[in-house]
């Protein structure tokens, strides 16, 4: 962070994984993007689409995490440079696990749409949830690129505001299936993307939280919301 | 171990040398300033820092071996045991026993294995035959040599492989029974196996001896020291336990070091 390694080769291999990290973000946006529209209109191309770049994402991870393995060896990392390591190779597995959570959207859309008993139109609040998941993870990346600690700590805000949204998707959902239980297997799995969703918002939280593991050093994962707006907002390293 | 963490810790912990106030002077130039550090008791201790930075001049400030040299002197206090050893008064012998140092280059003496250690142990104390027999093998197995030289004790000391004469020198340095130990660059001139072994002998000896080491190299300082020092032009930067000097260090000029943002 801040100025250059004697080793411009160094700065170099950090800069190539620190854009291919954004380019799997990008990636993964993308597919949830596609994922959510699909369960929204059934649209078979855009499932197939959606279920087909999980492999890209994939390599992405594979890829990414040998890269990290590589600088490990070569450079023997030590503090920022030693957690931007740790934080990325942790963030790609978020990633990659988003990418799993858009694959599940896919394949339950499709179930759901091929029943056709519920009108999937009507669950506006999965929509508006997936809304909500889709930004916390773009911020969540350009927290990353920025190293902002403040825009991370918004986005682990927002990530209550989800967990409120698929409780409350968990209620219309309960009653849909006490007054028809004609229903239960759509609403069930209309249950599991509203799951994969709420999901999604958790890893982008994580991937906030390395944020802030990577500019101050402090592991604020499992903590109070109110520690982590403390370390996020406090003093950091060469301010003390 | 957070700030808050390490003072309550260093405040129970019992420490072997506390260095107040050190300025020290080659001359005119003045290589140590107003340094302030304290080195906890049966820990290993590293010194690390660019070359010129006074690493190696703080280490010899311990044993006074500088008073060697005319021109360099050391002002401020440095309590070994809560005694100062910069008072005039202090014993050199005495305190070059109580503190033994090993230097970068393996320095044998051109005598027997044997006599190498003896060497040593004659100048302070005068033991029976069987009883010097005892010491030269209580030191070598100290020092992880024994083994590998227990059958060859009449040959030369430099005959040894580096690593081999580095332990040597380590043995002789034990052989007088000291409490602090000073090691500056131990292994810099070492293969990465001999360097392997130094580190774990430091890892073995630190249980009995307060152990200082001056380092180039920062993966062994992570690998060997409890507490680490960072020092830049005479002055110490930062001090701290180890691992958080190099996973979260305070200072913005000891994380360019480490991470070799130095320019």
């Amino acid at each position: 962070m801040g100025n250059e390694h004697l080793s411009k080769q160094f700065d170099a291999d950090l800069e190539t994984l620190r854009s291919a990290v954004l380019q799997m973000g990008g990636l993964v946006e993308s597919q949830i993007r596609g994922a959510i529209e699909a369960f929204s209109s059934g649209n078979q191309d855009l499932i197939d689409q959606v279920i087909s770049s999980e492999l890209r994402v994939n390599g992405f991870e594979v890829n990414i995490d040998n890269e990290c393995s590589h600088i490990i060896v070569k450079r023997q990392p030590a503090a920022s440079d030693l957690r931007l390591i740790m934080a990325i190779s942790k963030t790609v597995t978020d990633l990659e696990r988003i990418g799993d959570e858009a694959e599940k959207i896919a394949r339950m859309s499709k179930q759901i749409h091929e029943h056709g008993r519920i009108q999937v139109q009507s669950f506006g609040n999965i929509r508006h949830a997936a809304d909500i998941a889709l930004s916390m993870l773009w911020q969540a990346l350009d927290a990353f690129a920025r190293l902002d600690t403040v825009a991370a700590a918004g986005i682990i805000r927002e990530d209550l505001a989800i967990d409120s949204e698929f409780r409350s998707i968990l209620r219309q959902l309960i009653t849909f299936m006490m007054e028809d239980p004609r229903t239960i297997s759509t609403a069930l799995e209309i249950v599991w993307v509203a799951k994969a969703v709420e999901r999604i918002g958790d890893h982008a939280k994580n991937i906030a939280e390395y944020v802030i593991y990577i500019v101050k050093g402090t592991d604020v994962r499992h903590t109070t919301f109110e520690h982590i707006e403390r370390e996020a907002l406090g003093e950091g390293i060469g301010q003390a | 171990m957070n700030a808050a963490v390490l003072q309550a810790v260093q405040e129970t912990a019992v420490q072997k040398i506390r260095v107040r106030a050190l300025n020290f002077h080659y001359g005119r130039f003045l290589a140590l300033k107003n340094i302030h550090l304290e080195i906890e008791e049966r820990k290993v201790t590293a010194i690390i820092g660019p070359s010129g930075c006074g690493k190696s001049t703080l280490l010899r400030t311990f044993n006074r071996i500088y008073a060697l040299y005319p021109g360099q002197v050391a002002e401020g206090e440095i309590l070994i045991d809560g005694e100062n050893i910069l008072a005039p008064a202090q014993d050199l012998n005495r305190l070059r026993a109580k503190v033994g140092m090993v230097f970068q280059k393996p320095t044998p003496f051109p005598m027997s294995i044997h006599d190498n250690i003896a060497f040593g142990v004659n100048l302070y104390e005068r033991l029976p035959a069987r009883e010097m027999e005892e010491r030269v093998e209580w030191a070598l197995r100290k020092a992880a040599l024994w083994d590998e030289v227990k059958d060859k004790l009449k040959q030369s000391g430099t005959s040894l492989s580096g690593g081999q004469q580095q332990r040597l020198c380590i043995a002789r340095g034990l052989a007088v029974r000291p409490e602090v130990l000073l090691l500056d660059e131990p292994a810099s001139a070492l293969d990465p196996i001999s360097t392997a072994r130094i580190e774990e002998l430091v890892h073995e000896l630190k249980s009995e001896y307060t152990i200082v080491i001056v380092t180039h190299n920062m993966q062994q300082a992570a690998r060997v020291s409890d507490y680490t020092a960072y020092m830049y032009l005479g002055e110490l930067v930062e001090f701290g336990v180890t691992d958080e000097l190099f996973i979260k260090p305070k200072r913005k000029e000891t994380e360019d070091y480490i991470t070799g943002r130095f320019g």
